[in-house]
């Protein structure tokens, strides 16, 4: 090997790490970012990445997963821009603190809360959406106005390259950083203390995250998974149902969203007619040879493909496809597939598919659909169309998951006035719009006094008629506090 | 042990699995009760916190059943108002979708409180948790064990023993429960214990309410006006011995105050203390004992450095028997002592003198971030700084401890003073998910969202994003190129 090809790397261990965060703490306390100034020309420089290298983004982007150009731009560049957009309109009123009401019992005084940043804060993002998931909650921390360390996700090396490269140009290096590294790196990083900590990704790994921030009592935002179940009654219109469960499915990543439909649940009498719209839909929109599509992204690597095929080969599922199958392991694409009816322990609906994989299970009513969605774990999002007006309540009154949709699918990641966030095994906490800037920051509450108005009930030495006089204003009844300065009322 | 977990969480989980805690009415029904629970037994909370800690009623009705039956009232009348969702604006893109926040319990909750505030500690999570419809298992402290068994004893009278259970016992209890999977812990304590207690909960993905504490400074800046300065004195002593004699996570640890100033600061603590608490403070009966001999001892080791006790200016005398120990002044300990570097959480007040009190600033922040700061200044410009300079959960000027009784505030800490929140709406807030919902029509029809892609639907989208309707316009209108 020629020695001037190797590339010393720099080892990324604990003690870089530990540094690194040295540095940017010392930038923190500076009160740098703290300024709307610098959060704004650091907002406006993300927004400008965006413009002048959409190109290069959309590059990475069908490098690291084949993603087609609609898509990454649709969900990912301009999803970023608007996150950038907004956070820049509204950052002054954000930063507003908002009054609070105080009440007799501590009168005479003012209150307020105010927004402060966290600290410097670590950002682990996922491999789907590289850019998006990667940019949108750096977007939050600096509004927030905090220092940021980005950990892109090693499965989409370009994208985590470009990341590199792109916010080494433009941001302040003082306070914005990106590491790039795998298992090794991301360790490194979560032995140190942070002020806040947001990951992108599984169930699994974000056990082992919140576990490292246990240790230094670091708060966590946990963005997970989970299976997103549609339920697809009768009476609607099923053209529209289709194409909105197909884009949400297929033109979602392949299928690989953390809120893409998983699986679909549906009645015995209506699923063959759901099944034949569905593969109408999916000819007029991917056609005969959708392993050649352009339009769809391939699954991202061999291990992800050979998991997916693990779910498909398995016994029990093999002979329930009814749609697609077909596969493509050298370009790493597996056709829209759908399966009927597979049986409720086959490992397809024991795990998050996060592929292009379609199980439809059928049920005698479609009520029944909800008692096997709160069997399972809480998902991030879950979907219903139906025109049933009662159905819809009770959907939405007992279905517990990060977000819910009726008659459309993952649209409500677009909503910045809707939180987007898990609960139970799905996540905990929740960003977009104003949710990402609080995500990043803490309340904190303030209390005005002057120094009349003194009570000396407050005071020891204590005597029955402080008690009364303490017990009124508990009360809060304006009767009650005269009646006990006048020593009128009972202790 | 491990039975009475495991067959509580059991029929918790199946409770709530019923829809019954759901209920706006059962909830109010259950905090009614409560509220008559504390109303009952008002006496014997009284004994059982003198008994625990020998606080005087006073200090118990202010600190502890005042503080429950306030957080009732407002959370009754507020109830209706917070559980109902909230709309979420949407762009005219979405028409005519909507949008709303609707909030829902998470399930089973567990519930840790400490042994300071014995009472309101327990209760006040315990309201939040069912006014957001929980199901809630309460672990009283034991180090509180005349209150755990009171409140043992007198929740199932009241309250729903399908859906709300004490458990009482000590570190073996904790373990057994922290084992399970929760849909929320909130815990008051230690940060030691706190990160125990989310080392655990990482395995179940639960999330956490940490209440934890730190050393809560009083910044006491000159004040011109004597009478303010009496004032400003009289509410710092209440604010360090008044709360459970210096066992409060707000209250003050220690003071900052100007060299210049520590003379007349410290003459002016003796003569307040000796109005409120006389001569001798243990007859007095105002204020709490120290909990037990453990914290006893540890309170002791504090002063056993010679260096800190020659720092001591008032007081001193301790009763091992009778875990008291009377209010002590130290003026300017060593900084590297174990009293400057942990949570006091006694009677003990160090007066560190600065030269110039706008040091207190760079003081407090190299130090881990409190749960509150307290200062007593007329300086606008001071008072700017220290809230944009310093981090804490809470931040009050020129009083002590009021942030607590403020139900529109929220209350909780920051770094290692913890994270979350709660009183008022923040208590159902943190036991409740946030979840989105939006509600789509079948029509209209954006064919610009299906495949097969083009440039024409390139342009719709990036014109959508803009919310450029009138340029979307003209694209629908064949007036725009693309």
């Amino acid at each position: 090997m020629d020695t001037a090809e190797v590339v010393q790397k720099v080892v990324f261990d604990s003690g870089e790490a530990a540094t690194m965060v040295e540095e940017l703490r010392a930038s923190y306390r500076s009160g740098k970012t703290r300024s709307y100034e610098w959060r704004v020309s650091q907002l406006q420089k993300l927004e400008k990445v965006t413009e002048f290298h959409e190109q290069e983004i959309v590059e990475a982007l069908r490098s690291d997963l084949s993603k087609p150009e609609f898509e990454a731009f649709v969900q990912e560049i301009g999803m970023l821009k608007s996150s950038c957009k907004l956070a820049i309109k509204q950052l002054k009123s954000w930063m507003k603190p908002e009054k609070a009401k105080t009440s007799i019992t501590t009168f005479p005084s003012s209150a307020e809360i105010v927004s402060e940043p966290l600290g410097v804060v670590l950002i682990i993002s996922a491999w789907n959406y590289p850019f998006l998931l990667s940019l949108d909650p750096v977007v939050g921390a600096i509004a927030a106005g905090n220092a940021v360390v980005l950990k892109p996700s090693e499965l989409a090396p370009a994208t985590s390259s470009l990341l590199a490269k792109l916010l080494g140009e433009y941001m302040d290096s003082s306070s914005v950083r990106v590491v790039e590294g795998a298992v090794a790196e991301t360790s490194a990083l979560l032995e140190q203390k942070w002020d806040k900590i947001c990951y992108t990704g599984n169930g699994r790994v974000g056990r082992i995250v919140m576990a490292s921030a246990a240790k230094h009592l670091t708060p966590v935002l946990l963005e997970l998974g989970g299976k997103s179940p549609v339920v697809v009654d009768s009476g609607i219109n099923l053209q529209v149902a289709s194409r909105r469960i197909i884009v949400g499915k297929w033109g979602c990543n392949n299928g690989q969203a953390c809120i893409s439909p998983d699986y679909i649940l549906t009645t015995k009498d209506f699923a063959s007619k759901l099944v034949d719209a569905l593969k109408s839909e999916l000819d007029n929109f991917y056609g005969k040879n959708p392993l050649q599509s352009k339009d769809l992204s391939r699954i991202v690597n061999s291990n992800h493909y050979a998991r997916l095929t693990k779910l498909l080969d398995e016994d029990k599922v093999s002979g329930k496809v009814i749609h697609g199958g077909e596969r493509d392991t050298s370009n790493l694409r597996i056709a829209p597939t759908i399966l009927l009816d597979v049986p409720q322990d086959s490992l397809i609906m024991q795990e998050e598919i996060f592929g292009p994989l379609l199980p439809i299970i059928t049920v005698d009513k479609i009520e029944d659909s909800f008692d096997l969605i709160t069997s399972g774990t809480k998902p991030l999002a879950a979907y219903l169309f139906t025109n049933n007006q009662k159905l819809k309540d009770h959907f939405v009154r007992n279905i517990s998951a990060g977000g819910l949709v009726i008659n459309d699918t993952t649209v409500h990641l677009a909503v910045p006035s809707l939180p987007f966030g898990g609960v139970g095994e799905s996540g905990m906490g929740a960003y977009h719009g104003k949710f990402s800037f609080e995500a990043f920051s803490h309340k904190k509450a303030v209390v005005y006094r002057g120094f009349s108005g003194d009570a000396s009930v407050r005071y020891p030495p204590y005597t029955k008629g402080k008690l009364r006089l303490l017990k009124a204003l508990v009360g809060g009844s304006l009767l009650g506090i005269i009646r006990a300065l006048f020593g009128w009322s009972k202790a | 042990m491990t039975e009475i977990v495991e067959e509580t969480l059991c029929e918790l989980r199946q409770t709530f699995k019923s829809g019954k805690t759901k209920s706006v009415a059962w909830r109010k029904t259950q905090l009614s009760a409560l509220r008559q629970l504390v109303k009952d037994n008002e006496e014997k909370v009284f004994e059982a916190l003198y008994q625990d800690l020998g606080k005087h009623p006073i200090e118990s009705y202010r600190d502890e059943i005042g503080v429950v039956v306030k957080s009732i009232n407002h959370t009754l009348s507020n109830l209706d108002k917070w559980v109902a969702p909230t709309k979420g604006k949407l762009p005219l893109l979405f028409f005519p979708s909507r949008g709303e926040v609707l909030p829902e319990p998470l399930g089973v909750v567990l519930i840790f409180a400490s042994w300071n505030f014995p009472i309101s500690l327990a209760l006040d999570p315990v309201i939040g948790a069912i006014a957001a419809g929980n199901a809630v298992v309460l672990k009283p402290s034991d180090q509180a064990p005349a209150c755990s068994s009171l409140i043992a004893k007198t929740i199932p009278q009241y309250m729903d023993p399908k859906a709300v259970r004490i458990i009482e016992g000590g570190p073996q209890i904790c373990e057994k429960l922290l084992q399970h999977k929760w849909d929320k812990i909130f815990f008051t304590g230690s940060p030691q214990v706190g990160r125990v207690v989310m080392t655990a909960a990482a395995k179940h993905l639960t999330p956490v309410t940490l209440e934890l504490g730190g050393k809560c400074p009083v910044i006491l800046d000159s004040l011109s006006n004597p009478s303010d300065l009496k004032v400003a004195i009289k509410r710092i002593v209440s604010g360090k011995w008044g709360p459970c004699s210096g066992q409060a996570c707000i209250g003050i640890d220690y003071m900052l105050v100007e060299e210049k100033l520590a003379p007349t600061v410290i003459e002016l603590l003796k003569k307040t203390m000796k109005r409120f608490y006389t001569e001798s403070p243990k007859d007095a009966n105002c204020i709490a004992r120290i909990v037990n001999k453990h914290h006893f001892q540890r309170v002791q080791n504090l002063l056993k450095d010679p260096l800190v006790e020659a720092s001591i200016v008032h007081g001193g005398s301790l009763d091992e028997e009778n875990l008291f120990i009377e209010p002590i002044i130290l003026l300017d300990p060593p900084l590297d002592a174990a009293i400057m570097n942990e949570e006091i959480f006694g009677p003990l007040l160090p007066v560190i003198t600065l030269k110039n009190i706008q040091e207190s600033i760079e003081f407090i922040n190299e130090r881990p971030k409190p749960l509150t700061i307290y200062a007593f200044t007329k300086d606008e410009n001071f008072k700017k700084k220290i809230l944009s300079e310093t981090s804490s959960g809470s931040v009050t000027f020129n009083d002590v401890l009021i942030q607590f009784l403020c139900d529109a505030l929220p209350f909780g800490g920051v770094g290692s003073s913890g994270f979350g929140r709660y009183h008022g709406k923040f208590s159902f807030d943190t036991f409740s998910h946030e979840k989105a919902v939006l509600r789509a029509g079948f029509f209209p029809e954006l064919e610009p969202r299906y495949p097969p892609w083009n440039n024409f639907k390139m342009a719709f989208i990036k014109l959508a994003y803009d919310l450029d309707y009138f340029g979307l316009f003209l694209l629908l209108v064949g007036l725009k190129r693309y």
